[in-house]
């Protein structure tokens, strides 16, 4: 390549970039709706379908955990009319006056939704939020590695599958675990609990083969390590990838978590939004992303439409006596936040 | 001098992207939580030196190899042919084609204990052969998750920076000013020593910088083939950002902080680079 088609080359590349930019602006009639998910946590079909039954277009875009969401929401680039915080994330917007009360009369589905998935903690007065899907952590492992059957968080101390362990990079789930295998609450606001539960987590460092988020998939898959925590429905992904993993809810308890649809207070787009909510309410829509995406719908409806095998999983669908074990996160003071991220940072640099 | 006014763009941009943001980082390290004027971010800092320890020691190693590898190279090519050196440039950018990411990942699946390296090794008996002969039992070479496998991280990301402005330097030397050197008795390693890499020092001196400067600011590397668990600066102000607490305003202490360490150390850098420079005409 010579120099003058190299200038042509990056002349062309660059007058791309505004181009795809502002492609996004359609002239659809019936204007757009800006939705910001976790990312591989929607089944893509269903917007091509929203967008024809609707004729409102979606911008769709991703983030990777509920504190890079409250960030950008907070530094005030958004934009957006449909977020998907979890709930203790949820309440800290509710709290801080983030998120809009939403108009149920333009969200019919919403009588579809399990009473069980109704006032929780997060939102008691279900006044800004509408259950997407729900789910708990557990333990992948892979049975090759693994010679017994375990029951408790505290597999993931065992020094016999050191440099084969994976962690959780991010300090609220991390330090959960710590904090449910020394027997302590989620949500304990005890200063010397958290400490506890950091010092365990030091303890287990050295056992620890990487801290890690989504490159759990790819880790557990390819059998690089044995054993590691995460989300029940990304585990019967990996599971469905090598059949040699299993997994199981810890006996002294875990997180149950609630993912669910609200509208930030600066969105533009609030009707549409509204309309995106109720579509994603229609069991047939909450069927077939969970078929997708395989976590846990809120909707006994939508259930009834899954695949036996789905339907019928206890990963997904935990018995009610796995269930009443389970705790959910709730929002924490700004100064246990603070005491969070000082704590993680010392386990990181230990 | 006429043509002044071709600048303005480029200053406007300047003005907007880079002062203001910097103005930005300057006012919110000095502010809390609740607005006020504050040295406190400064106090709380002060707990993390071992992070910027850790920081500035892989960052220097890993532009020290770069220098050590990069050198050569960009000597080598400066020697060669028009084509020739238009071929290596194009080699040496291609990589930089790829997004960032997806190299750093493409690193992942090569270091893996059950990754290509490894299977490989394992697949020609290479283990079986050592341990056969020391008697020991490795599976695998423990590369990923190491600070080892960070330096790689910066060293293979960063290595073009070091090789480009050095071999575009070592090019420009006046090849009559080697001639000389050869034609008054000096032997090929002090023609090198005392002409060629004093002349190229400039380019040295802009290559370290280019590679010091990205290395002591990643995050990404230090995760994807750190395993988390070497915590970098990049870090440890991304955990301001993104972490539970939400703190930009500690964020912006430890970038300010950083911004003034590297400062200092490029300008003591290039002082004594010029004190070279000078004492050469």
């Amino acid at each position: 390549m010579n120099k003058k088609q190299l200038i042509a080359f990056g002349t062309a590349l660059a007058l791309c970039l505004p181009l795809t930019a502002c492609g996004g602006s359609g002239s659809e009639s019936n204007g757009e709706v800006n939705v910001y998910n976790w990312g591989e946590y929607l089944d893509e079909d269903l917007l091509d379908q929203f967008e024809e039954e609707t004729g409102i277009k979606v911008n769709y875009s991703t983030y990777s955990d509920n504190e890079s969401l409250y960030a950008t929401l907070k530094s005030g680039s958004g934009g957006y009319d449909v977020i998907i915080p979890s709930d203790y994330m949820i309440s800290r917007m509710i709290e801080e006056d983030m998120l809009l009360e939403l108009d149920f009369d333009q969200i019919p589905n919403y009588e579809y939704i399990d009473e069980d998935y109704k006032g929780l903690e997060y939102d008691p007065d279900n006044a800004y939020s509408v259950p997407y899907m729900w789910g708990v952590v557990g333990i992948v492992y892979n049975t090759t590695m693994v010679d017994y059957e375990p029951t408790s968080w505290d597999i993931l101390w065992d020094e016999d599958l050191s440099g084969q362990i994976l962690m959780f990079d991010n300090s609220r789930d991390a330090i959960g675990i710590a904090l449910k295998l020394l027997g302590y609450s989620y949500n304990t606001t005890n200063e010397d609990e958290i400490v506890a539960a950091v010092d365990k987590l030091i303890e287990q460092k050295p056992l620890v083969q990487a801290y890690v988020m989504d490159q759990i998939f790819d880790k557990m898959e390819a059998g690089e390590a044995a054993v590691g925590p995460y989300y029940a429905g990304d585990a019967i992904t990996m599971m469905e990838e090598n059949p040699d993993l299993s997994f199981f809810i810890p006996d002294e308890g875990t997180n149950y978590y609630v993912d669910a649809m609200c509208i930030p207070k600066d969105a533009d787009n609030v009707e549409n939004a509204l309309a995106f909510i109720n579509f994603m309410c229609d069991p047939e829509s909450s069927a077939a992303n969970a078929e997708y995406i395989y976590y846990s719908t809120p909707e006994s409806a939508a259930k009834e439409l899954l695949s036996d095998e789905l339907k019928n999983s206890d990963i997904a669908y935990p018995s009610q006596e796995i269930m009443s074990l389970t705790e959910v996160y709730t929002n924490l003071p700004q100064d246990i936040l603070d005491l969070y991220d000082s704590e993680w940072l010392r386990l990181k640099a230990s | 001098m006429k043509k002044k006014f071709l600048a303005i763009p480029y200053v406007i941009w300047m003005a907007i992207f880079v002062i203001v943001p910097l103005l930005l980082v300057v006012g919110y390290a000095f502010t809390t939580r609740d607005g006020g004027f504050s040295l406190e971010n400064f106090q709380t800092m002060t707990q993390y030196w071992p992070v910027f320890l850790t920081s500035f020691r892989l960052a220097l190693i890993a532009t020290l190899i770069c220098l050590l590898i990069g050198y050569p190279v960009a000597y080598w090519i400066s020697r060669e042919s028009a084509n020739v050196r238009r071929i290596a440039m194009v080699l040496i950018m291609l990589p930089m084609w790829m997004n960032f990411l997806l190299r750093t990942y493409a690193w992942m699946s090569l270091l893996e204990n059950t990754g290509i390296i490894n299977t490989f090794l394992q697949n020609i008996g290479f283990f079986n052969l050592i341990n056969g002969i020391f008697g020991t039992e490795i599976e695998y070479f423990h590369m990923i998750n190491t600070p080892g496998a960070v330096v790689l991280g910066m060293v293979y990301n960063y290595l073009p920076f070091m090789i480009m402005p050095i071999t575009t330097v070592i090019e420009k030397i006046d090849p009559s000013v080697v001639e000389a050197a050869e034609d008054l008795g000096a032997s090929g390693v002090q023609t090198f020593g005392r002409v060629i890499f004093p002349l190229s020092l400039p380019g040295v001196l802009s290559g370290i910088t280019m590679v010091f400067i990205p290395s002591v600011s990643t995050f990404a590397i230090s995760s994807l083939l750190g395993g988390g668990m070497t915590l970098l600066l990049g870090d440890l102000i991304q955990t301001q950002f993104y972490g539970s607490a939400y703190n930009p305003y500690l964020g912006s202490a430890i970038s300010l902080v950083m911004m003034v360490i590297v400062l200092v150390m490029m300008a003591i850098m290039n002082h004594f680079g010029e004190g070279e420079e000078t004492a050469i005409y």
